[in-house]
């Protein structure tokens, strides 16, 4: 057999807490061939990121490699002084990360970016450097790559951004590029071109791929291999279809489940025994809760393109309505004029027909309907107070808009816990102090204290790793359920409204293109938009059904 | 470039901004000296006068009027550059202003090098280093910085370098007795004694700059110092300087290029406010070098009710600090393209 491109053996990396030495990675082996894909996946915390910048050296003041060996190319990456790292470093191996806006200096030029790269490592000279950074820019397919070399990080798109960190990676033309969740936060669209993107460049230059995600789909749709890891440690790895066709780790077996595929219902999420398991409703909506009529909203002047244009639908009582949209559609807009956050310019919003888009913002946190509506929120973490603990957090709502004594109020939030499935232990700690799956617990059960008869979800589970996803989605169905609430549910990923709404609607620039029951939308999609975005979807190859079937 | 013009636009809004600022300066400093305590018609008698010479003199100097009418005859007077006499010297205040600010402004300015030149390479090496022996020494002279008066660490450099090694000269005003004056052309001793081409004045000058700047520096290095640190640390954990790391750039271009760059910000806004602080309350120093600038001035002039001094302090004071505040607005323009873009 030839000599890997990367040869990782018995890997260990440590970091220096202030609750002592915590081993991030333990004894993780993996090697890559030239022009070779691999896929690492795993939930936050597996230590997935963390082994890929133990690679790279990259790892923080805190970290280390406690043991093993690191081999990049014949050189010994472990051991390698800071010169040989710093020639290594973006000429030879490169990273490209999540959050790309975030990755670029905000205050230089993007062109210029790529200039520093490619004078470092001597791949450009001063005289032509300029030239070679807008080849770059073309490379990565940016559109009017003369006039973007001069933009800003803020000036771009989130799709842009990514592009500009790619160009940086392999200005230099690297023989292992190490993607880190590259596509994570990005629209399903921007995901695919991105990934098409990184795929080609990488056949074109030979180039090996270590490839980093939570996200099995993505993993299986575009790597030869994929290890699996869990509490840093490799519990699975094989060839990419293998893995799917029979997973043997129970770990594996239950990530594959958790990930929500073409067909699965929102109770296949999780293990035939979990109690948790929700079965979604049937029961026809009943009369109409919420009509929205002709709303429009714009940001700009009179002449500027409306963010939410004519947009017109309803939600009837006890239904589950999905809002699909990639970034910049409208979506959040509108609910937050449902909410009564923002004003609209024009347009009615009746709720129990009574017109709430009159009242204004300001003065609708006093109106009777506002306890009757509330809100989930995107990031779990930030949308609590972090120095309330998570008691109180659940009781703000009892206290402001029910006046409950203090009493009443103590047993409410026993209860509200108890009922999104939040252990009373955890109640009095704080934000900091809970995981994302419990955070999202609290920031529902904040959301459901008063009982409200509609719920705006707004990408509630996009922060969350898939197997508390699984739980998350049951517990909102199940909800719904008990409480009898209708749901607008907001989302970019089809594939987790499809789970828990009866009816969808695809926004696009402000308005709606298509419309229907959730089942024939999705499957027979008659705008072109739609059927985009379903293909956009990255899934996990469906023979894994049998084995999980089989195996629980 | 795309952003020009809505640069352009900041700017030119930013000069609007600072009017109503100024007019609210002027009105304030009226109304601030009108209500100090004391009579400057009786100081200004002297104490044998009698009362009718005291509302003479009250008369003459427009004291009977209404508030209005005397605010009216102030802004009149003040557009055509004339801020009054001092009761105290009789000189114009103007020219006083024009004697004492540049030596203010000299001695500050030298501090504020000084103290730049120590912290900012202080801050980020410390930064760049957390808990090495450079941290250390950073978070120690920080604190030395901030807890040792001026008027100590002051005595204690004369003591050191005048009167024990006798390295300094004598802690006398801005210039040896032996010394003339250079001829004024910016009222900065050291640049126009180096315009006048006068190499030995200039030195004489610096000579006695150096102490009174190094101990009011040593106060005003803390402050930039701990921003420069926490703003390079802030910037240092940051992605974007991940990925400098990991695309190899060396460590040069990563500190200066990347991080300092995007940290100057805050440094900056730190480094107006010390500059506005240190103007108008360095007394200390300016008493323990017999420095002749605009602290001890007023200070004297607020003592004796001197209120044409105390209003004309005020208000080169006020019109200073918006002139900074200004500069410092528009630095950050032109340091962070973000910015042209709001509004």
């Amino acid at each position: 057999m030839t000599v890997p491109l990367v040869d990782i053996r018995d890997l260990s990396v440590e970091f220096n807490t202030r609750r002592g030495t915590v081993s991030a990675v333990k004894r993780v082996s993996l090697q890559i061939a030239k022009g070779e894909t691999v896929g690492i996946v795993g939930e936050s915390g597996s230590g997935k990121s963390v082994t890929s910048y133990a690679l790279m050296r990259i790892l923080d003041r805190a970290g280390r490699i406690a043991g093993g060996s690191v081999v990049f190319g014949g050189v010994d990456v472990a051991n390698a002084d800071k010169r040989t790292l710093s020639e290594l470093r973006g000429r030879e191996m490169s990273m490209i990360f999540q959050n790309p806006r975030a990755a670029l200096n905000p205050i230089r030029r993007v062109g210029q970016q790529i200039e520093d790269v490619l004078l470092e490592h001597g791949m450009a000279k001063h005289g032509n450097a300029r030239d070679k950074a807008i080849k770059m820019l073309a490379a990565v397919r940016i559109a009017d790559p003369e006039k973007r070399y001069s933009a800003y990080p803020f000036e771009l798109s989130g799709g842009m951004c990514q592009r500009i960190v790619i160009a940086i990676a392999l200005a230099c033309r690297p023989q292992l590029l190490i993607a880190d969740e590259p596509t994570t936060g990005l629209d399903v669209t921007t995901q695919k071109t991105v990934m098409e993107l990184i795929v080609e460049l990488a056949r074109e230059r030979d180039m090996a791929t270590l490839f980093i995600t939570h996200d099995l789909g993505l993993a299986a749709t575009w790597c030869d291999r994929i290890l699996v890891m869990e509490n840093g440690e490799v519990v699975e790895a094989k060839p990419t279809r293998e893995l799917f066709a029979a997973p043997s780790h129970p770990y594996t077996r239950r990530l594959l489940q958790a990930t929500p595929h073409r067909d699965s219902r929102v109770c296949d999420l999780l293990p035939v025994d979990d109690p948790r398991r929700a079965v979604p409703s049937t029961a026809a909506p009943g009369k109409p809760l919420l009509e929205v009529k002709a709303v429009t909203k714009r940001f700009g002047g009179a002449s500027s393109r409306p963010a939410v244009d004519a947009l017109s639908f309803q939600i009837g009582e006890g239904e589950s309505l999905g809002l699909v949209g990639e970034s910049g559609c409208g979506k959040s807009t509108t609910s937050a004029m449902i909410m009564r956050l923002l004003d609209p310019d024009s347009g009615q919003i009746l709720f129990r027909s009574d017109d709430i888009g009159t009242v204004t913002a300001r003065r609708f946190a006093s109106h009777p309907a506002r306890r009757s509506l509330q809100m989930v929120f995107q990031d779990p973490t930030d949308s609590l107070n972090p120095r309330w603990s998570a008691r109180r957090s659940i009781a703000d709502p009892l206290y402001r808009l029910a006046a409950s004594s203090r009493r009443a109020a103590e047993r409410q939030v026993n209860e509200l816990a108890e009922r999104v499935g939040l252990s009373n232990h955890l109640l009095e700690r704080f934000p900091h102090q809970l995981s994302g799956g419990q955070k999202a617990r609290v920031g529902i059960a904040r959301a459901v204290a008063l009982s409200p008869s509609l719920l705006i979800l707004d990408e509630p589970t996009a922060a969350l790793d898939v197997s508390v996803q699984a739980v998350v989605l049951n517990l909102l169905v199940s909800l719904r359920e008990q409480l009898g609430m209708s749901y607008l549910f907001i989302s970019h990923d089809l594939n987790v409204v499809r789970l828990v709404c009866d009816r969808v609607m695809v926004m696009r620039a402000g308005q709606i293109v298509e419309q229907g029951p959730t089942a024939s939308l999705l499957t027979h999609p008659s705008h072109d938009y739609t059927r985009t975005l379903l293909d956009a979807i990255p899934h996990p190859p469906a023979s894994s059904r049998q084995p999980r079937e089989a195996a629980t | 470039m795309m952003n020009t013009s809505g640069r352009t636009r900041m700017i030119a809004y930013r000069l609007l901004q600072a009017i109503p600022a100024i007019i609210g300066i002027v009105i304030v400093s009226f109304i601030l000296t009108r209500a100090l305590p004391g009579d400057p018609a009786a100081y200004f008698a002297g104490p044998a006068a009698s009362s009718e010479s005291i509302e003479q003199i009250r008369r003459t100097m427009g004291l009977d009027q209404p508030l209005p009418v005397q605010f009216l005859a102030y802004v009149k007077d003040l557009v055509t550059g004339d801020l009054g006499h001092s009761i105290s010297t009789g000189q114009p205040v103007l020219t006083e202003l024009g004697a004492r600010l540049p030596a203010s402004l000299e001695l500050t300015g030298f501090a504020l090098l000084f103290s730049m030149a120590v912290a900012l390479p202080l801050g980020i090496l410390a930064a760049s280093r957390p808990n090495s022996w450079v941290d250390h020494l950073c978070r120690f002279v920080v604190t030395a910085g901030v807890s040792l008066p001026v008027f100590f660490t002051g005595l204690a450099l004369v003591y050191l370098f005048y009167y024990l090694l006798g390295w300094a000269p004598s802690p006398m005003g801005r210039i040896d007795i032996l010394y003339l004056s250079p001829p004024k052309i910016t009222g900065f001793y050291v640049i126009d004694s180096l315009l006048a081409g006068d190499l030995e004045t200039a030195r004489a000058a610096l000579a006695q700059l150096i102490l009174p700047a190094i101990t009011l520096g040593l106060f005003t290095l803390a402050p930039i110092a701990r921003m420069t640190r926490a703003a390079m640390i802030q910037i240092l954990e940051g992605e974007f300087v991940r990925t400098a790391r990991a695309a190899g750039l060396s460590r040069r271009s990563m500190l200066y290029t990347y991080a300092l760059r995007n940290a100057i910000l805050p440094v900056i806004t730190t480094l107006g406010m010390v500059f506005s602080f240190t103007l108008g309350a360095n007394v200390l120093v300016e008493k323990v070098f017999a420095w002749p600038g605009i602290g001890s001035w007023a200070v004297e002039a607020l003592v004796v009710s001197d209120y044409a001094a105390v209003q004309g302090f005020v208000l080169a004071m006020a019109l200073l600090f918006v002139t900074i505040n200004l500069v410092i607005d528009i630095l950050y323009t032109l340091i962070d393209p973000r910015l042209g873009m709001e509004s």
